[in-house]
């Protein structure tokens, strides 16, 4: 029961960094209809932008408590600007001009989108994986059981506390932005019809082009929450993680926003409990079967809307 | 006139001034600093030289593309447009070409030892190898996503199904590779069919993703499965193929005494030239029959527009599954071609990475385009053996490529296709890509 706890507090943590991921998907799916094949890598590097700023600004565990906390919201910005800006230059480049193309078109685009970043981020910034000292140790014990074989202590350490903390206060943000704001029903206008949305004066360039800036800023802030609980990033995570967040987004119902995040933690949790009470070399098999049965089976994802195709 | 020039100009500056900003976002922390792992953890070793060069090449780069491409009245590319060969100019070339290229593919081997003798010809003769496996490759897969618009992300697991079923089928039962060739093709259809059956109902992108993840299943299965596979470590000392039961070897009963050929080595890499040529001319003469068939026609009407395939009666999942299987089953060939030339297969060989470089292929050489597909493989795998020190960069431009032509001319290079069936045979001429709409497949 213990180990189940703390295997739960973990695969919540790690479903976190997923759904963060999972809603650049989903939200590209939902008003453009393609899957970003990059945005794995823009998770990735999201992830090393995170890295040297933290690197630059000499952050370290030494570093006073408070001072860290905005050193690392000053890390969580710029990363979040700099990853929207390549983000928007993958959709300048490679999908912008394809719209209207055939279907397979920006998929082919994304893909080569991907690999061009991947070998751009190991050539420039070297192959090795880079490792980085845990920055926010310390955990809160919750409970201990004594036990036969020893104690079995449940713990939550102080940096799943701080992700879990910044995914739910990012997810209210973000779904005030999307309910609330101009943008967001403009966005909202686009995917349900492109083209009335344009006839009624949205600029549908301008709202594409927006959702890819988000969808890139919280792969950013998953990218740094990442490298903060692993401590080791380099250019091949943003593969897995993309096809991991890519199954969350459809588990949840690809184009929900709330679906991705639900997605994200079912994932992340099923992950977890897979390498805890099965085998840890198969956990990415498990990853890959379930994308599979769902897309089987409930192709429409748990909290999505069947699709019509239409001629 | 003036005026308009100077808007021109002023527009065009401040179009690129935008973009080398954008460049510098992009490029000052990836490129300017350098994470460096150091003794006492991460340091930085900062480059901005590095940055203010891809800076400027963006700056000048786009200045020069606004003032004499996108602006301009005369694009100064006219010329490359010219350069691609289109519409009927297209089946002229190719009809001029694939003779000559084939002439050139059988005679290679002979060509090489006239002009730089046994031992200089090897290394070019296991390049000319390597070239063609892609060759078979492309072909294969052209298949799946040429013909019947089928995205395959996973097709380096039918290659790797191929080759792993001969080595197994070699160590275990002591089979030859005469007899693995056509068991592991099939062994690699079966797989197809097997992912293919409940796949194929989805729509062209979850597909993609599906045989994304089950090229990954199978390399971590093949990578985890110790006891079966060998794991990491692979398989190694698979037997070489025969020549009708000659081996290559010195002494009696070997290929070289029977012929009365003093024995050489270089024996058995034209003999392996020449078995992948054959394969992937089969590959080849298989495909172009397939498409007089009707399931060949029913796979390029599923391509074009499925909703009307299937209004018009053609069972969808069956002709998607034919082109699955069979662009699998010469996944399968050509993965067991590879296991007998190297010796040894591990999973190491199967990667995504591999799966991209096939696709590269078969898109940049023009979806559905046979003739496309060689001289694709033959600049991307050919060319970047010339230019070995720039091999890290070797993907960055495979990716790069893939986006810039597939935005430049989303039908490939060679977007001309032959058509299929025509009215009057004199008069077929190649179809344009301007003429056909892509579908929603």
């Amino acid at each position: 029961m213990d180990y189940f706890i703390q295997q739960l507090i973990n695969g919540v943590t790690l479903g976190s960094i997923y759904g963060l991921i999972a809603i650049g998907y989903t939200m590209v799916y939902g008003i453009i209809g393609m899957i970003n094949f990059a945005h794995g890598d823009i998770f990735m590097v999201g992830s090393f932008i995170a890295l040297i700023v933290i690197i630059a600004l000499g952050i370290t565990a030494a570093t006073p408590l408070l001072l860290l906390i905005l050193a690392l919201g000053l890390v969580l910005v710029i990363a979040m600007a700099l990853t929207a800006v390549w983000g928007w230059t993958v959709e300048r480049i490679a999908y912008r001009p394809l719209r209207g193309s055939f279907r397979l078109a920006p998929l082919i685009t994304a893909i080569g989108a991907s690999i061009a970043l991947q070998n751009f981020v190991q050539i420039s910034q070297g192959a090795r994986t880079k490792p980085l000292q845990p920055l926010l140790g310390g955990n809160i014990k919750l409970w201990e059981t004594v036990g036969p074989g020893g104690n079995f202590v449940v713990q939550i350490s102080y940096m799943q506390i701080l992700i879990i903390v910044a995914t739910v206060l990012l997810m209210a943000g973000f779904t005030f932005l999307i309910t609330r704001t101009p943008l967001g029903r403009a966005q909202r206008a686009c995917e349900q019809d492109r083209k009335m949305a344009a006839l009624l004066g949205v600029n549908v360039d301008r709202t594409i082009s927006l959702t890819f800036v988000m969808g890139a800023s919280l792969a950013a802030v998953a990218g740094l929450m990442f490298l903060l609980y692993y401590g080791v990033i380099d250019f091949y995570i943003g593969f897995l993680a993309g096809v991991k967040a890519f199954t969350a987004a459809v588990l949840g119902g690809i184009g929900s926003l709330p679906g991705a995040m639900l997605g994200g933690l079912l994932i992340g949790l099923i992950e977890t409990f897979w390498s805890g009470y099965f085998s840890l070399e198969y956990k990415d098999v498990a990853a890959f079967s379930i994308l599979a049965i769902v897309l089987i089976f409930m192709p429409e994802g748990l909290l999505g809307k069947p699709e019509v195709e239409k001629v | 006139m003036a005026a308009q020039k100077q808007d021109l100009l002023a527009g065009s500056v401040k179009d690129a001034a935008l973009g080398a900003l954008v460049a510098f976002g992009l490029f000052a922390m990836l490129i300017g600093m350098k994470t460096e792992v150091g003794i006492g953890g991460l340091s930085i070793q900062y480059r901005w030289s590095a940055v203010a060069i891809a800076v400027g090449i963006v700056f000048f780069g786009r200045l020069a593309l606004n003032l004499f491409v996108w602006k301009s009245e005369r694009p100064v590319t006219g010329f490359l447009s010219g350069l691609v060969p289109s519409q009927a100019s297209a089946s002229r070339f190719s009809h001029l070409i694939t003779p000559l290229l084939f002439l050139l593919a059988v005679t290679l081997p002979f060509l090489l030892m006239y002009f730089l003798g046994t031992r200089g010809s090897r290394q070019y003769l296991d390049l000319a190898i390597l070239v063609t496996t892609y060759v078979m490759l492309g072909w294969g897969l052209n298949i799946v996503v040429g013909l019947a618009g089928l995205l395959d992300l996973g097709y380096v697991a039918f290659y790797a199904v191929g080759a792993y079923s001969y080595a197994l089928l070699a160590q275990y039962f002591g089979f030859s590779f005469w007899i693995c060739l056509p068991l592991a093709g099939i062994l690699a259809a079966f797989w197809g069919i097997i992912l293919g059956f409940p796949v194929l109902r989805l729509r062209g992108d979850y597909l993609a993703i599906v045989t994304l993840a089950f090229g990954e299943i199978i390399r971590v299965v093949l990578l985890n499965w110790y006891e079966f596979t060998g794991g990491p470590n692979g398989l190694s000392g698979i037997p070489r193929p025969s020549f009708f039961g000659l081996e290559f070897e010195r002494g009696e009963g070997g290929f070289a005494h029977f012929f009365g050929l003093e024995f050489n080595s270089i024996h058995r890499i034209v003999f392996l030239y020449y078995l992948i040529l054959v394969m992937a001319l089969v590959t080849n003469f298989v495909t172009m029959r397939l498409r007089k068939l009707p399931v060949g026609r029913a796979w390029e009407a599923l391509r074009e527009d499925e909703i009307a395939c299937r209004s018009l009666g053609i069972n969808t999942t069956n002709t998607k599954l034919t082109a699955f299987a069979i662009g699998a089953m010469f996944g399968g060939f050509a993965g067991s071609f590879f296991a007998t030339r190297q010796g040894f297969v591990s999973p190491e060989s199967f990667t995504f990475i591999e799966s991209a470089v096939i696709l590269a292929i078969v898109v940049l050489g023009g979806l559905g385009s046979q003739i496309g597909v060689v001289i694709a493989a033959v600049v991307m795998i050919g060319g970047f053996e010339f230019f070995r020190q720039f091999e890290e960069y070797r993907m960055l431009v495979f990716g790069l490529l893939m986006v810039v032509i597939m935005v430049w001319k989303p039908r490939g290079l060679i977007s001309t296709r032959a058509p299929s069936i025509a009215l009057d045979r004199k008069k077929a001429k190649g179809i344009s890509a301007d003429l056909v709409q892509e579908g929603h497949g």
